[in-house]
C-alpha cells in the first residue's frame, strides 16, 4: 500500500514532489541522451510487465500468506538506474490515478520510496558494490538478497519519517517505525527470493539478457567541466551572495577566550620570530579580518563593510579554486580508457 | 479466480468513462489537471483539527460526477477499498490524542476523534478527485496535459507506451495465474519454481516484444510523437473553469463557511 494523501501535509508533499520531478526530469535527459534507441520500447513494455507481475502472487510456505514482486530491484538491475527510475515512476503513476494506490500529492513521496532509494541508493551503493561486473551465482543471490532487505527498509522508513514530519497522524516516530519496519524485513526477503528466481530463470534461458544487462555499465560519469562549473558557480554564491549574511557575533573560540581573559584576541610576543611573521602577515594580508583594509574608515559605513566581506568573498572564492585546480593539474595521472 | 482478471476489468472499465461525451469531458485536459491539483493542495493544506471545513469541498466530485455522468455507485465502491487502509494508520490517533476539544450536550470529543475523522474524509476527497480526474480526462489526456505543463517528452513516451501495453501484459499474465490456478486446485502452488519460471517467461516474451516493437517503430519512422484525433484549445471556457473552481476552494479555504451557516441557523432558532 502506497502512502497516501491523507497523511500528508503540503510542505512534505512539495518538497518530494520537486524532488521527484527534478529527478525525473534528470532521468529523461539523460535516456534521451544515450543512444540506445531500443530503451525506448523496453522500457514501456518492461513497465507494463512490472504491472501485470505484481498481481501474480506466490504463497509463502511457512506462514500461509502471499507475497508478490515489488520489481524496483529487478528493474534497476535490467535497464540500469535512470531508465528503471522512470520506468518504475511510470507505474506508480498509474496506480495512483487509476487504482488510487497512493495519492496525488504523495506521487513524489511513493516515487521516492520506491524508484529513487532502489534506484540511485541501493543499486550504485550496495548491489552493485558486492555483485561487481561479472558475478558468479552465489555473488549474485548474495548481492540480490542484501539488496532487497536494504531497499525495503530505506522505503518504509521514507515513509514513516514523510508521515511524522506532516504531522497528521498523531503516532509518534518510534511507534510508527516499530510497526512497520519488521513486517518489511519479511517483505524484503520475500522480494529478494522473487528477484533471485525470476533472475537465475532468465540467466539459464537467456544468459546473453543478464550478461548485457550486468555486463560493466559505467555509473554515468559527469564531464569535470560540469563538475568544476558547478562547484566554481557554488563557491562565487556563498562567496559573493552568503557571506554578506555572516554573523558579526565571535565565534566559539573568540567567545571562549573572551570570557577567559577579556579581550577577543591575544596579543603574541613583540620579538623573535612571532613578531617577524606577525610584521609579514600584516604585510602580505590584502583582505585583513576579511574585509577592505581601511576598514576603520567608519564614512563608508555598514554597507561598505559587507561589500569588503562580499569581495573578499569572491576574491577567496577563486583564489581558492585556483589552488585546488593547479593542485588537481599537477597531481592527475592520465588514465587510458 | 479473480486477482489480476478483476484488477483488468476494473481498469478497462475506468478507461471507458473517459470516452464519454459530456461538456466537463471536452474541456481541455489541463484545465481539469490543474483544477485538481489546486483541490488537493488546498484539501491537504486544512489543519489537523479541521474537520466541517472540508465539507465544502464535497461540492467538486459531487459537481463533476453528475455533469460527467459518471456512475456514482461504482466510484463509491472503488472509493470504499481505499479508506480502510486510511482507517488503519488514522485511528491511533483517538488512542493518542484525549485531549478534550469539544462538548456536544455532556459529551466530551478528545481532539484523536476530531482528526481521526478529518483523515478519513480528507482521504475520501482526495481518492474520489483522482478517480474522478481519470473518468473524464483519459489517461492519454492527462498525459498530453501535463507533457504540455512541462513533463520532459521521455517522460510521456514512456507513460504512453505503458498504457499501451498494460492491457496485453496484464492479459498475459492473466492467463498465466490462470492456469497454474487450474493445475493448482485453486492454491497459488508450485512453490518459488513455478513462479520464477511463470514471470521468467513473462520477462522473456517482454523482452522479445519490444524487439518487435523497436522494429516496428523503425519500420514506421516513430519518433516519439503519439498523434491523436481530438484536438484541444485553451479557451474561455478553460480559463472560467480553473479560476471559478481556483476561487471557491481558496474561499472555502479561508472562510469557515459551515461554521457561519451553523451559527447563522442557530442564531435564527434560539
Amino acid at each position: 500500500m502506497h502512502m497516501a494523501d491523507a497523511l500528508l501535509s503540503p510542505a512534505v508533499g512539495g518538497t518530494m514532489w520537486a524532488v521527484s520531478g527534478g529527478t525525473i526530469a534528470y532521468c529523461s535527459a539523460k535516456v534521451r541522451k544515450g543512444l540506445d534507441d531500443r530503451k525506448v520500447p523496453l522500457m514501456g513494455v518492461l513497465g507494463a510487465f512490472l504491472f501485470a507481475a505484481q498481481m501474480i502472487n506466490f504463497t509463502i510456505p511457512a506462514t500461509g500468506s502471499s507475497g508478490h514482486l515489488g520489481g524496483g530491484l529487478l528493474l534497476s538491475i535490467l535497464l540500469g538506474p535512470y531508465a528503471a527510475f522512470l520506468t518504475i515512476s511510470s507505474v506508480i503513476m498509474v496506480q495512483a490515478l487509476f487504482f488510487a494506490d497512493g495519492g496525488l500529492l504523495a506521487l513524489g513521496c511513493n516515487i521516492f520510496n520506491m524508484g529513487f532509494i532502489p534506484a540511485f541508493l541501493v543499486y550504485p551503493l550496495v548491489y552493485k558494490r558486492i555483485a561487481g561486473p561479472a558475478p558468479e551465482r552465489t555473488r549474485l543471490v548474495a548481492a540480490i538478497m542484501i539488496s532487497a532487505i536494504v531497499g525495503l527498509q530505506l522505503g518504509p522508513l521514507g515513509v514513516v519519517l514523510e508521515t511524522v514530519f506532516s504531522g497528521i497522524s498523531a503516532l509518534p516516530f518510534s511507534a510508527f517505525a516499530l510497526l512497520m519496519q519488521p513486517i518489511h524485513l519479511a517483505i524484503g526477503v520475500v522480494e529478494g527470493v522473487a528477484t533471485v528466481a525470476i533472475v537465475t530463470f532468465v540467466h539459464k534461458a537467456r544468459p546473453e539478457i543478464i550478461r548485457e544487462a550486468l555486463g560493466a555499465r559505467p555509473m554515468g560519469f559527469r564531464p569535470l567541466r560540469t563538475v568544476l562549473v558547478s562547484f566554481l558557480a557554488a563557491a562565487l554564491l556563498t562567496g559573493g551572495l552568503l557571506s554578506g549574511f555572516a554573523s558579526k557575533n565571535p565565534d566559539g573560540l573568540e567567545w571562549a577566550i573572551a570570557g577567559v581573559t577579556g579581550a577577543e584576541m591575544l596579543k603574541g610576543p613583540e620579538q623573535g620570530l612571532h613578531a617577524v611573521t606577525t610584521a609579514l602577515q600584516k604585510r602580505t594580508a590584502f583582505l585583513p579580518d576579511y574585509s577592505f583594509k581601511n576598514a576603520g574608515n567608519r564614512a563608508i559605513g555598514n554597507a561598505g563593510n559587507s561589500l569588503g566581506t562580499s569581495v573578499s568573498g569572491i576574491v577567496g572564492g577563486l583564489m581558492t579554486l585556483a589552488i585546488v585546480f593547479l593542485s588537481g593539474f599537477l597531481l592527475k595521472r592520465r588514465d587510458i580508457r | 479466480m479473480a486477482g489480476i482478471d478483476g484488477t483488468l476489468l476494473d481498469f478497462k472499465s475506468l478507461d471507458l468513462l473517459a470516452d464519454g461525451d459530456t461538456a466537463i469531458h471536452r474541456l481541455d485536459p489541463r484545465a481539469k489537471v490543474l483544477a485538481t491539483l489546486i483541490f488537493v493542495i488546498c484539501v491537504v493544506s486544512c489543519g489537523k483539527y479541521e474537520l466541517s471545513a472540508l465539507f465544502p469541498f464535497f461540492l467538486f466530485p459531487v459537481l463533476m460526477i453528475t455533469l460527467g455522468n459518471i456512475p456514482a455507485l461504482y466510484l463509491a465502491k472503488k472509493i470504499a477499498v481505499i479508506i480502510p487502509f486510511a482507517v488503519v494508520v488514522g485511528m491511533f490517533n483517538p488512542l493518542l490524542d484525549r485531549q478534550v476539544m469539544l462538548h456536544v450536550g455532556a459529551l466530551g470529543i478528545s481532539g484523536g476523534w476530531i482528526s481521526f475523522a478529518s483523515i478519513v474524509v480528507r482521504a475520501v476527497l482526495t481518492v474520489s478527485s483522482a478517480l474522478v480526474l481519470v473518468a473524464v480526462t483519459g489517461f492519454p489526456g492527462i498525459c498530453a496535459a501535463l507533457e504540455r505543463l512541462g513533463m520532459p517528452q521521455p517522460f510521456a513516451v514512456q507513460l504512453l507506451f505503458l498504457y499501451r501495453y498494460i492491457f496485453v501484459l496484464a492479459e498475459e499474465g492473466g492467463q498465466m495465474a490462470r492456469a497454474r490456478e487450474l493445475r493448482t486446485f485453486g492454491t497459488r502452488g508450485g512453490g518459488i519454481r513455478a513462479y520464477g519460471s511463470m514471470i521468467g517467461h513473462l520477462l522473456l516474451r517482454t523482452w522479445m516484444r519490444a524487439e518487435r516493437i523497436h522494429m516496428a517503430m523503425l519500420a514506421r519512422g516513430f519518433s516519439g510523437v503519439f498523434h491523436t484525433r481530438r484536438h484541444s484549445c485553451f479557451g474561455l471556457r478553460e480559463i472560467v473553469f480553473i479560476l471559478g473552481w481556483g476561487l471557491f476552494f481558496i474561499t472555502a479555504r479561508l472562510i469557515p463557511v459551515p461554521h457561519l451557516l451553523g451559527a447563522l441557523v442557530t442564531g435564527i432558532l434560539q
